[in-house]
């Protein structure tokens, strides 16, 4: 895409979330160097790289939290990138689901409280966000654990609370990054299942930036990030134009 | 592994004669396991029945081979099929997998794509396994859990491959 030449909106249908061309740099490393992205409804997507490809770069561009130096990022039709930042903050606590690797649930909150917190952010009364985080704390077999502070949780258990917290507000996409690297295999193997198992019944999207291809096989399919550009080897080796 | 595959692929680098080929394959292919002279020949004569190499005038000089083979438009299009489709994946498949790198490399062709291309068949195998095992019995569980690991070491020496390309470029090279 040339630079300064306003792209057309996306059709109706086509991505829920979308990168197009999209460039950002720290200082003067670049991490993105014209990255394209097309997520679509309900699709769960691997983004897969080495460390430092920009794949995670990618994935915080697309949820909004950082915005590219130059380039398109669309959700649902509209322009991630031009909007507010107020406007991307309501839709990371109304839209947007996240689950990372580390550090999200908040140490001093039980496992109810957190997953309560982003409702409550919301404004939804009191009641309904507790019984809420119940319904969904025990859909993730953690009926029992409501009242322990993340400190007295599992590994495992912690992770499945944070997927908890991000499946709670009903988003439309959810953004993991990296969701079972601080897990032994059988534990974040039972992590996707229930990631992807929830993410299917609701019709919910997901971005999985992974450099586990364990991981990555839980997706429908997976594209690579290599030197901040995406390239879906799927799509190459089926035109087998080379 | 593919010998005639691999036959045509030294043949498009140069004509050759088969001695010349052995050569080649026994350097870059063979790895203490010579191709015999009688394949060689063998193999050649397959080919050129199925009109994907020429051979040519025979040369005047000494010794039993004395022919030069030339890779057919028909060759070509064979070679660059088998290159461009990525290899069933399954365990033990690394020799092909290598084989098809160091070819692509030695004709300029873009090796790096046809590991891309094989990695999205790796993983598309591991998501159908991962679907399997999903709700198996143990039994499949834990077979769909052998495979996964070999598909895995396959593709962590993709990775390792691709990072190491302009080396081996440069040892193949001529």
């Amino acid at each position: 895409m040339t630079a300064g030449v306003p792209s057309p909106a996306p059709v109706p249908g086509d991505g829920v979330v979308e990168a197009r061309q999209v460039v950002r740099s720290f200082g003067t490393t670049p991490a993105l160097r014209g990255a394209d992205l097309r997520v679509g409804k309900g699709e769960i997507v691997a983004v897969m790289g080495p460390s430092g490809s920009g794949k995670s770069t990618l994935l915080h561009c697309l949820a909004g939290i950082f915005k590219p130096d130059r380039g398109e990022v669309w959700f649902e039709g509209r322009r991630l990138d031009q909007m507010s930042e107020d406007a991307r903050s309501r839709l990371r606590r109304t839209a947007f689901g996240f689950v990372f690797q580390f550090g999200q649930l908040v140490p001093e909150l039980t496992s109810a409280d957190n997953v309560a917190l982003p409702l409550l952010l919301n404004k939804v009364g009191r009641k309904k966000a507790y019984k809420e985080a119940g319904v969904w704390l025990a859909r993730l077999g953690l009926g029992d654990k409501g009242g322990r502070r993340s400190g007295e949780l599992s590994g495992g258990e912690a992770q499945r609370v944070a997927l908890a917290r991000a499946l709670v507000i009903g988003p439309r996409v959810i953004f993991a990054d990296e969701p079972t690297g601080s897990l032994d295999s059988f534990t974040g193997e039972a992590v996707m299942d229930l990631l992807v198992d929830n993410a299917r019944a609701e019709g919910t999207t997901v971005v999985l930036v992974t450099h586990d291809a364990r991981v990555a096989a839980f997706a429908d399919r997976e594209v690579m990030v290599r030197d901040g550009v995406v390239t879906d080897y799927q799509q190459v080796g089926a035109s087998r134009s080379w | 592994m593919s010998i005639p595959n691999m036959l045509l692929g030294l043949l498009e680098r140069e004509p050759s004669h088969g001695y010349e080929l052995k050569r080649e394959y026994d350097t870059y292919f063979g790895r203490g396991r010579p191709l015999p002279f009688g394949q060689v020949y063998s193999t050649l004569a397959r080919l050129a029945r199925d009109e994907l190499v020429t051979p040519g005038e025979v040369e005047p000089g000494e010794g039993p081979d004395r022919k030069r083979y030339r890779i057919t438009t028909a060759g070509k299009e064979e070679l660059e099929g088998w290159l461009a489709t990525p290899v069933e994946p399954e365990p033990h498949l690394q020799t092909v997998l290598f084989a098809k790198v160091v070819l692509s490399l030695m004709l300029g062709r873009p090796a790096e794509r046809y590991l891309g291309a094989q990695r999205a068949a790796h993983l598309q195998r591991m998501r159908e396994l991962t679907e399997l095992r999903r709700g198996a019995r143990v039994v499949d569980g834990l077979l769909a859990d052998h495979a996964m690991f070999h598909l895995e070491a396959d593709l962590r020496w993709i990775d390792l491959t691709e990072t190491r390309l302009a080396q081996l470029a440069e040892v193949v090279a001529r």
